[in-house]
């Protein structure tokens, strides 16, 4: 196989509809190909009709094609089960399920939690609000001189014992790839549960979740070229069924009574309510689309612009690069020295540059690295050298009209 | 504690503004004059002392901040503003709110439109939308002394 940009990217019709736009905001969320789109359109015109409840045939149909989507993903990150498959609205969504979920059957009060420098807010938020008032601790591996997981330091961690582990497959504000290999055998080997954020690593690589050999992996759809609302939390048979469901309601229950209600099996224990049936689908169809393209292709496409994209700004002296180019999913992020973040991102903006600035959920980070945010410049497979390039020239103009 | 006179300092240089860079920014048809001048007019600005910046004046939008200072002549019942951004644009953006509320009274306040001066400066079309530079909390800000 190989890499034809054009065609590529004629299949995400956003780009029709905004030709003048550079989207460089691809960490933030993906655009969608039209086989996405089809797929739910498809499902909401020929297919609706609710899973799992109704006794008719058109239940039943739909019922299919929402556990059809279950297997699609369960086959993509080769989990052993389609019931260690369990739908979210995203990975916020997952965490707070996670972590509310650990709460007595897993953790209990002295017990330690280990996560990053660089996680998103949706790996640190859930444990504040669920883990530390009932005294659980959380600790975290610094970062090294150049902004990455420290694993010295982390092996250092592990002999505090910690229960859980929860790291980032790809930091979103930086790009760095972890070492995630070896983090989970580390971490398994010091008897920890390991649960990994691959919000931006499931885009990047494929993941096999048995020959890792991680505990839990959340993403979410939307930014894996598949709709919003939608979202993955896969965890291995016995850590699930430890999990206490966070929401309560239809579908996850076996028996209710008025004082007790006794709950269904995986993976309907862990989804109340009516699911986002046309999300799952979608996503689904995401995937399935994703296994027909040439990953490796992407992979080096995407880091063939990063390099071109971090050269180019090493010609502009007054920028201060905090991404490296290498292990590098795809993003870079950077400053105008003595100037804002919002104040570069708007002179982009105005040049019809779509880049994100700001602390990008990850504000331990920016205190760790003591700088007031960064923009961030987020690449994906249907971006093009001839963008880059673009993007570097407006970054000059840019720059200049701060010189002034 | 807040000098009074940085309220008449802030006054003065929003009238220079009025006078001298409004008409060049309302004559500039291409974006980067435009930006030019506004990421400088924060230079016409008084010394904003440090220690003003603190949480009780601190005006939160979700990528730069603002803080703000207040002041309420009691015999004209003027209101009179000083302030400072992290982020030079913002900080243009709210001299361009400034120079059009400073000094009104609250029945004025009520009715001010500052933000139309920005989309007509084809500057920020549509201040509500972008919550993520905190000018409308700025807004909103100067309209709650009512
Ligand atoms: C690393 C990481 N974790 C978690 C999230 C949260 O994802 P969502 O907003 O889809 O729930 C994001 C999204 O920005 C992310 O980049």
């Amino acid at each position: 196989m190989n890499f034809n940009l054009s065609a590529l990217r004629q299949q995400f019709p956003f780009f029709s509809a905004h030709p003048d736009w550079i989207y460089l905001d691809n960490a933030a969320t993906l655009h969608k190909p039209q086989v996405v789109l089809d797929a739910m359109n498809l499902f909401y015109s020929q297919q609706n009709s609710n899973v799992h409840r109704s006794a008719h045939g058109l239940s039943q149909q739909a019922t299919a094609a929402f556990e059809a989507a279950r297997s699609t993903v369960a086959q993509f990150l080769n989990a052993r089960f389609s019931h260690e498959i369990i739908w979210t609205s995203g990975t916020t969504a997952g965490f707070n399920q996670l972590v509310f979920g650990m709460m007595g059957p897993v953790l209990q009060p002295g017990d330690r939690v280990l996560i990053s420098s660089m996680e998103h807010h949706a790996n640190i938020v859930p444990w504040h609000i669920h883990a530390l008032p009932f005294g659980v601790t959380l600790d975290r591996v610094p970062l090294t001189a150049d902004h990455r997981f420290d694993l010295t330091a982390f092996e250092e961690l592990l002999k505090l014992k910690p229960k859980v582990v929860s790291i980032s497959h790809v930091s979103n504000a930086l790009g760095h790839i972890q070492p995630v290999a070896e983090i989970v055998r580390l971490a398994k080997a010091a008897g920890a549960i390991v649960v990994l954020d691959g919000a931006q690593g499931i885009v990047w690589e494929t993941v096999d979740v048995q020959a890792l050999d991680v505990d839990f992996y959340l993403f979410s759809g939307h930014k894996l070229y598949g709709p919003t609302g939608i979202g993955v939390l896969y965890g291995k048979t016995k850590y699930l069924e430890l999990l206490r469901p966070l929401l309560g309601g239809g579908e996850m229950i076996k028996t209710v009574c008025f004082s007790h209600s006794s709950w269904n099996d995986l993976p309907y224990r862990l989804e109340a309510g009516t699911p986002n049936m046309a999300g799952a689908i979608g996503l689904a169809a995401a995937i399935l689309w994703l296994q027909q393209q040439d990953l490796t292709a992407m992979q080096q496409h995407k880091t063939a612009l990063v390099q071109r994209f971090y050269a180019g700004c090493q010609q502009i002296p007054a920028l201060e690069l905090l991404s490296g180019p290498t292990t590098n999913a795809g993003i870079v992020a950077l400053n105008l020295k003595n100037e804002h973040p919002a104040d570069l991102a708007t002179l982009l903006d105005q040049q019809k540059i779509a880049v994100r600035a700001g602390t990008h959920c990850a504000m331990p980070l920016f205190q760790a690295l003591n700088v007031k945010g960064s923009v961030r410049f987020s690449f994906a497979c249907y971006n093009s050298f001839d963008e880059v390039d673009r993007t570097l020239t407006a970054l000059a103009t840019a720059v200049e009209l701060f010189a002034e | 504690m807040i000098r009074p006179d940085i309220f008449t300092e802030t006054a003065t240089a929003l009238k220079t503004i009025y006078d001298n860079q409004l008409p060049q920014l309302r004559q500039l048809k291409d974006w980067q004059s435009k930006y030019r001048i506004l990421m400088t007019l924060g230079k016409e600005l008084p010394a904003f002392d440090s220690e003003w910046h603190r949480d009780e004046f601190l005006v939160q939008g979700c990528e730069s901040k603002a803080w703000l200072l207040h002041y309420q002549d009691p015999v004209t019942n003027q209101h009179f503003w000083a302030f400072d951004s992290d982020a030079r644009i913002v900080k243009g953006l709210i001299i361009l709110l400034l120079v059009q509320l400073n000094g009104l009274k609250a029945e004025e306040l009520a009715h001010a439109k500052p933000e139309l001066l920005l989309s007509e400066l084809q500057l920020q079309q549509n201040i509500s939308q972008s919550r993520s530079n905190g000018l409308q909390a700025v807004l909103n800000k100067i309209k709650a002394v009512m």
